[in-house]
């Protein structure tokens, strides 16, 4: 270990490549689409037997929340790298789902579990998702608008605030009544192999909902990612459209969280490779692409997971595997910027 | 025209401009020059509307900069900042093309895809379109952007310190085509610049800051005289008269 | 006292007694640490010699007392010694990914060795978290822009994904209950007969005080060290093991307790500066008394239930780590 540790600026170290030429994002386009369809298809078909009115509803069930999960997770990580201006930081990376967790969790310490029961999903999750956008707003205020502070800072200080909603959670949980906590458990304890359909349904609407915003703003997020002044000085309103841009994917990240729980690297996961595939910038395309690559890993996986090796939910601790690889792998090309 | 009234920016306790009130005429060169910290930057910043004044108001072709919208000022005024730095990567046409955005909201048409050429050609980078921003050089990737700027289309371009990092032969091709752009198509062109002599050579108005006030504004004949310069920089600098131009020797 | 009329001597003479205070401090907390907790055991009840209370105080009170003593003063202690090293003030056994691994090793000790008892576990969770601090000081060699937050970021990651494999293999071997007791530090267990080991800690530490010196001066770089005449290698190597085996044998015996060996030494810097061979002792003041407070407010904050000190230390620990990333670099980009 050499004394090289002087704080040197986190300098762009440029990759002199000659351009590589993947095929035209509109052929990725085709065969990611097909793709993920087959994949769906198997997922749901695969192993079919016994009485078809109950095993259908039920793989139906997952692969929509699956689904859903792709696209909230594809959608707000993209947005949300642009808005920052790089491909490393993500809503889940900043603690953005552990918030949504703790957010939940000291709901139920505030109203008690059986208040918090009556209330009912819907009512629920549109408390929970308001604070979410509240907390997160103030949060990100601060993080971005303290001038001047490098990219790794605010990864690092991300992290940390992971680390510290977690634990506040933990906390919170062991200082509830623990006849109260059991009833929650299950409220807490997400899963693609229980999700509630009452959920799934005010999640497909929340998703649905939100993704024609975020496509109408594609144009815009593409000016946006040249950077704040140039993307001023074409006339986008910039305040507006971050803000925007923000709510988005708080709201998306609080269904992908309630839906299945915390994925903190999925999201990087998924827009390193729909970078690396489609040598593209255009939000037109690496928007779909993302979701479709979401997804495949998550159907995919689940399937190669089930039909090959027998497991059931370890899929989601794969994905922390792969995903902190390639975090490690970003960091260390020093493509952070 | 620019119209500036009373222009200030504090961060603060410290006033970066303080004040400034000045008219910049349409068509034409005009040069800020100034000691480091003067000003400069800010001030252009403030007219350009990446930064949002504390007091006062600008005025641009009779839109105030503060309140009028983001799409119609980009239609009117294009700026250029020092640092490009890109995080993505795209092709030099993808770059120009990016400065219709303010006309078309991202959906190209035959008359943008036009424009995009002539702005490619004028500034003869049409064989270097299908390359990456980020493989070229300094001096292209500066002409890469001044084609965006172009391609927007506005009658004011302003540009923050456009001769960092050029060479000197690039820097001559610089001024001569921010010359032309004025000279050929009627632009106004206002720049904050720090070589005095390239100021004096290429512009019609010379402004001159110092601790955040404007103390001179004029033509490069009343500005580069040895009262001005030691005005507005506090050092003895000799102004000659070469080929016509006025030339301050402040080297030795 | 005098410290304005003698401001050449304020790092001399006046410090010690601020140091004995806050030993005094950290004391007078072990002695509430001794005298909290479900059972009631009051000194009054001592005095009587009521056999009972005895018992639970022989058996419970003192080795938990002397547990969260020798552990938040081995951690910090260890914590510093790995800054010294890598000379970046955010590096600690849980940010270098060394808990992570000692973590894997207990968890393959149960898989593979059984039978094994716990001090053969401990040596094998020991060569798991040097392999792992290794890896992280090899990796570190690559790093292309080595800057002061790129390191523990790297730390973290690689953390992460080796508790991903090791919480992989616990989910196949249904052992994820078991492998929490090790991530979460927790000193509710501790009795007589299952914390001695943390004996070996102390003894570690303790080396680690006389060697600080050598890690300063290591950390400089192998040119510098060898130029003063030092072994490299060794001396790198030497720390390595001390900041392994400590951790390795605090994760066996309580559990992982993270960022303490951040906090610690950090604070002790923004107080009395950077004098090494002056912020060992505070450190471990300062590392002792951080945990019995935790352990404390643990035992008291949810009567009759305990709240592991691991939990109240992710919460505080990253709360203060979050606020000194903040300030320690404001200004430096």
């Amino acid at each position: 270990m050499r004394a090289r540790t002087g704080a040197l600026p986190a300098a762009v170290v440029q990759t002199a490549r000659r351009p590589v030429r993947t095929l035209p994002p509109r052929v990725w386009l085709v065969v990611l689409g097909v793709t993920a369809a087959a994949l769906v298809a198997a997922f749901l078909l695969v192993g079919l037997e016994g009485n078809l009115a109950y095993v259908l509803p039920r793989r139906l069930n997952r692969v929509g929340a699956m689904v859903l999960v792709a696209v909230a997770v594809g959608v707000s990580t993209v947005l949300f790298q642009t808005v920052t201006g790089n491909r490393i930081l993500t809503p889940s990376i900043m603690g953005l789902d552990a918030l949504y967790i703790l957010i939940q969790t000291s709901l139920a310490f505030a109203l008690g579990a059986s208040t918090l029961l009556t209330l009912g999903p819907p009512i629920r999750f549109a408390v929970e998702v308001t604070l979410m956008v509240a907390f997160s707003s103030m949060l990100y205020r601060w993080l971005f608008t303290g001038g001047g502070r490098s990219l790794h800072l605010l990864l690092l200080v991300g992290i940390v605030f992971g680390v510290f909603f977690r634990g506040a959670s933990s906390l919170l949980q062991r200082l509830m009544d623990p006849s109260e906590y059991i009833i929650l458990q299950d409220l807490f304890f997400a899963s693609f192999n229980r999700v509630d359909p009452t959920l799934l349904l005010i999640s497909a609407v929340a998703v649905g909902g939100l993704c024609v915003p975020a496509w109408r703003l594609r144009h815009r997020l593409d000016v946006l990612a040249l950077g704040r002044d140039t993307a001023v000085g074409l006339g986008v309103d910039y305040r507006r459209t971050v803000t925007l841009v923000l709510v988005i994917c708080s709201v998306l990240v609080a269904v992908s969280t309630a839906l299945v729980g915390p994925a903190t690297f999925f999201g990087l996961l998924v827009s390193a490779l729909a970078y690396q595939l489609c040598s593209q910038f255009r939000h037109a395309v690496v928007l779909p692409i993302a979701v479709l690559l979401g997804v495949i890993a998550l159907v995919g996986g689940q399937l190669v997971l089930e039909q090959v090796f027998a497991f059931d939910t370890a899929l989601s601790i794969v994905i922390e595997f792969t995903g902190g690889l390639v975090f490690l792998a970003l960091l260390l090309k020093g493509r952070v910027r | 025209m620019i119209t500036l009234d009373n222009a200030t920016k504090r961060y603060g306790p410290i006033t970066v401009v303080d004040g400034v009130s000045a008219t910049i005429p349409r068509g034409g060169v005009t040069s800020i020059i100034g000691p480091n910290g003067a000003g400069k930057s800010t001030l252009l910043s403030m007219m350009s509307r990446l930064l949002p004044l504390d007091a006062g108001t600008v005025h641009v072709d009779g839109l105030d900069v503060s309140t009028t919208s983001g799409q119609t000022l980009a239609r009117t005024l294009s700026i250029l900042r020092q640092e490009n730095q890109l995080t993505v990567r795209l092709s030099v046409r993808d770059l120009v093309g990016f400065g219709r955005f303010p006309h078309n909201g991202g959906r190209p048409t035959v008359v943008d895809r036009e424009h995009i050429e002539r702005a490619l050609e004028y500034l003869d980078m049409t064989e270097l379109a299908d390359r990456f921003v980020d493989e070229l050089s300094g001096g292209q990737r500066q002409r890469a952007f001044i084609a965006m700027v172009l391609a927007q289309d506005t009658d004011f371009i302003l540009l923050d310190e456009p001769l960092n990092n050029l060479d000197m032969k690039h820097s001559v091709d610089m001024m001569r085509l921010l010359r032309r752009l004025v000279d050929d198509l009627g632009k106004t062109v206002v720049l904050v610049i720090h070589d005095i002599n390239f100021a004096s050579c290429y512009s019609d108005t010379i402004i001159a800051m110092r601790d955040g006030a404007l103390i001179h504004q004029g033509t490069a004949e009343e500005i580069m005289t040895p009262e001005v310069l030691r005005d507005v920089y506090d050092v003895d600098i000799q102004v000659e008269l070469i080929r016509g131009n006025r030339i301050g020797v402040y080297f030795a | 006292m005098f410290r304005s009329k003698q401001p050449a001597q304020q790092h001399g003479s006046v410090r010690p007694p601020a140091l004995w205070l806050a030993a005094g401090a950290v004391l007078l907390l072990a002695l509430i640490s001794l005298f909290v907790g479900v059972s009631d055991v009051s000194p009054a009840d001592l005095l009587a010699g009521d056999a009972e209370v005895w018992q639970t105080f022989l058996v419970s009170r003192i080795p938990r007392t002397l547990a969260v003593i020798l552990a938040g003063v081995a951690l910090s202690i260890a914590g510093f010694i790995l800054q010294l090293m890598a000379r970046n003030r955010f590096v600690e056994p849980s940010t270098v990914g060394t808990v992570e691994s000692a973590t894997a090793g207990i968890l393959v000790a149960t898989l593979l060795l059984p039978a094994v008892p716990i001090v053969g576990k401990m040596v094998v969770a020991a060569l798991f978290a040097m392999a792992g601090t290794a890896l992280f000081l090899v990796v570190l060699r690559r790093i292309p822009l080595r800057n002061t937050l790129i390191v523990p970021l790297v730390g973290i990651m690689l953390g992460g994904v080796i508790s991903a494999v090791t919480t992989f293999f616990a989910y196949r071997f249904d052992l994820l209950q078991t492998l929490n007791t090790w991530m979460i530090g927790d000193f509710s267990g501790v009795i007589r007969g299952r914390y001695e080991l943390l004996w070996i800690v102390a003894a570690l530490a303790v080396v680690g005080y006389i060697c600080a010196d050598r890690f300063t001066v290591a950390g400089m770089g192998e040119e510098f060290t060898t130029n003063l005449g030092l072994n490299y290698r060794r001396t790198m190597n030497l720390g390595l093991v001390l900041v392994s085996l400590i951790s390795a044998v605090v994760v066996v015996v309580v559990g992982s307790i993270p960022f303490l060996g951040l906090i610690v030494p950090n604070l002790v810097s923004l107080l009395i500066g950077d004098n090494v061979r002056r912020a060992v002792p505070w450190i471990a003041v300062f590392g002792a008394g951080f945990v019995l407070l935790c352990d404390i407010l643990g035992r008291v904050i949810r009567l009759p239930y305990e709240v592991p000190v691991g939990v109240i230390v992710s919460v505080v620990g990253s709360a203060l780590f979050i606020t000194l990333l903040v300030r320690r670099t404001a200004g430096a980009r």
